[in-house]
């Protein structure tokens, strides 16, 4: 089946696409609005990649509308639809990523030399949250490896840190509440680098054939599909290498509830459900989850011998 | 009051207690219940009747605080549209969240404490409902029926517990729920212990 992104794109999009015109224009006759319109790609814009025949999950895709409206982003709000309502507040443009720790050639990239890196693929990935719904998603990135090579991990580096940008005036959910906070700003994330350089993990800069939208963690996020999804750190600004395991945000706020880990595994529940099952988003009975999400095939021999009910 | 504005009074109740049903009926309707209908019809419905429960709590202490008494005429009508709200929100559990996979429900009953906490605030409530009319009333004789009725207090206190033990820890909602219901049944434990000092003085006089 072929992915038509104009049955599926929202006339809100085509809209910031025309204002992204709008401000080209602007810009072509030395106007400070179009100077600034043309800095930032709008959610939207339109972002070239081949696709990967290799990495496409027989499922349809779910609705861009859905994929985009729907999402766990906390820095934005904790209610589902706050990060599409709220995403204007963050500034994709300029950015940097710092890849550091331990590493004989560690460097500041600016998301421009990020985009152009590597090839930019398609992949169709499953995507599986820890609150049991799935959804089809259609990314845009290239392997994080590519990336990770470029500043030649140390062979002391075990694991990769990745981390959320913190700025209260770009987040609003990362302002002080007088009701305490709600997680511990900046968000970490953390694999092991044997996961961190799997083929899988994708280091993700669009989806549905467009510049990833804020409320999805533009400019850059990693996608890691085997995992559940609060792995995949969004809106990244830096990517530190170490020897000990890094302490993850969701973690420190229930680490009964969040391992390290977090493979998505249908015999280990979570503490308040099961995990043997999930919706899919659009459909209505729930369908069986599956080890690793599916990619057990690809991803169980990282995990051998390791008792995954304990290390969960 | 006269007997009209009493009409009116609960006339108001029914349109204010059924607009959330009506709400998610239309958004059925125009296929507009958010990309996951099933999370937002359930947590829609067990709000409300969470709210109901707590308008209905709130009745007493408008009288103990201000000494308004009428408004204590709605508490039944409240009462009810609260279990029906909790009744629609275990149906919704059982056929559109698990459609009547018994054993996973049975399982998730025992495992999961938010859920047993939940499905008994539900039995609770039960005989509540059952002796609300006034026949059930006369019946039962003022004294046991008021001492059945303060079921309630423990039926609201496993549905706000309900809420807590379901929700992430990092968020505020339910613990506002909680402390309202707190604050309701503070001021009737404070009356409590205002009558009983009242009752004892005498009787050491």
């Amino acid at each position: 089946m072929t992915l038509r992104y104009s049955d599926v794109t929202p006339e809100r999009l085509y809209l910031s696409r025309r204002e992204l015109m709008v401000g080209a224009a602007l810009a072509v006759i030395g106007l400070d609005a179009g100077r600034e319109a043309a800095a930032a790609p709008p959610a939207g814009a339109p972002l070239k990649a081949t696709p990967n025949a290799a990495y496409r999950v027989a499922d349809a895709p779910t609705k861009i509308e859905a994929a985009t409206t729907y999402n766990n982003f906390y820095e934005f709000g904790t209610n589902k639809e706050d990060p599409a309502r709220l995403a204007g507040s963050l500034k994709p443009r300029p950015w940097h990523v710092q890849v550091d720790g331990l590493c004989a050639k560690p460097k500041t990239f600016d998301i421009e030399e990020i985009l152009k890196l590597a090839p930019l693929e398609e992949r169709i990935y499953a995507l599986r949250c820890v609150e049991a719904w799935s959804m089809v998603i259609p990314w845009i990135g290239y392997p994080l490896a590519a990336l990770l090579k470029q500043v030649e991990p140390r062979p002391g580096a075990k694991y990769v840190e990745f981390t959320t940008l913190k700025d209260p005036a770009q987040f609003p959910g990362q302002k002080p509440s007088v009701f305490g906070g709600s997680l511990d700003w900046p968000y970490t994330e953390g694999l092991r680098l044997d996961e961190a350089l799997h083929p899988l993990t994708l280091l993700t800069v669009g989806m549905y054939g467009q510049v990833l939208p804020n409320q999805n963690g533009a400019p850059v996020r990693i996608v890691i599909p085997w995992k559940y999804g609060f792995k995949s750190a969004k809106s990244i600004v830096r990517i530190r290498l170490t020897d000990a395991e890094p302490k993850t945000a969701w973690n420190k706020a229930a680490p009964q509830e969040y391992g390290f880990y977090s493979n998505v595994n249908p015999t280990v529940d979570h503490p308040r459900w099961s995990q043997g099952t999930e919706r899919r988003i659009s459909e209505f009975r729930r369908r069986q989850t599956l080890m690793f999400n599916g990619y057990a095939d690809q991803v169980a021999s990282l995990y051998a011998g390791m008792d995954l009910t304990k290390q969960y | 009051m006269s007997r009209r504005a009493r009409i009116a009074l609960k006339i108001a109740v029914w349109v204010v207690a059924l607009t959330p049903l009506a709400r998610l009926l239309y958004g059925f309707w125009m296929d507009d219940l958010t990309v996951n209908p099933i999370e937002y019809v359930t947590r829609e419905l067990g709000e409300t009747a969470l709210r109901l429960l707590l308008a209905s709590l709130a009745l007493t202490p408008l009288r103990i605080l201000f000494g308004i008494s009428w408004p204590v005429t709605l508490r039944r009508l409240l009462g009810l549209f609260a279990f029906v709200y909790v009744c629609l929100h275990f149906a919704v559990w059982i056929v559109l969240d698990h459609f009547f996979d018994w054993r996973t429900m049975g399982d998730d009953i025992v495992k999961r404490p938010w859920i047993t906490v939940g499905v008994t605030a539900l039995l609770l409530l039960v005989p509540l409902a059952a002796t609300s009319t006034t026949g059930m009333i006369k019946r039962l004789g003022g004294v046991a029926w008021r001492r059945l009725h303060r079921l309630v207090y423990v039926a609201a206190t496993l549905g706000a517990l309900h809420y807590i033990w379901l929700a992430k820890k990092v968020l505020i909602q339910p613990w506002v729920y909680a402390a309202v219901l707190a604050v309701l049944l503070g001021i009737r434990a404070g009356e409590a212990v205002r009558k009983l000092a009242k009752r004892r003085r005498p009787a050491l006089a």
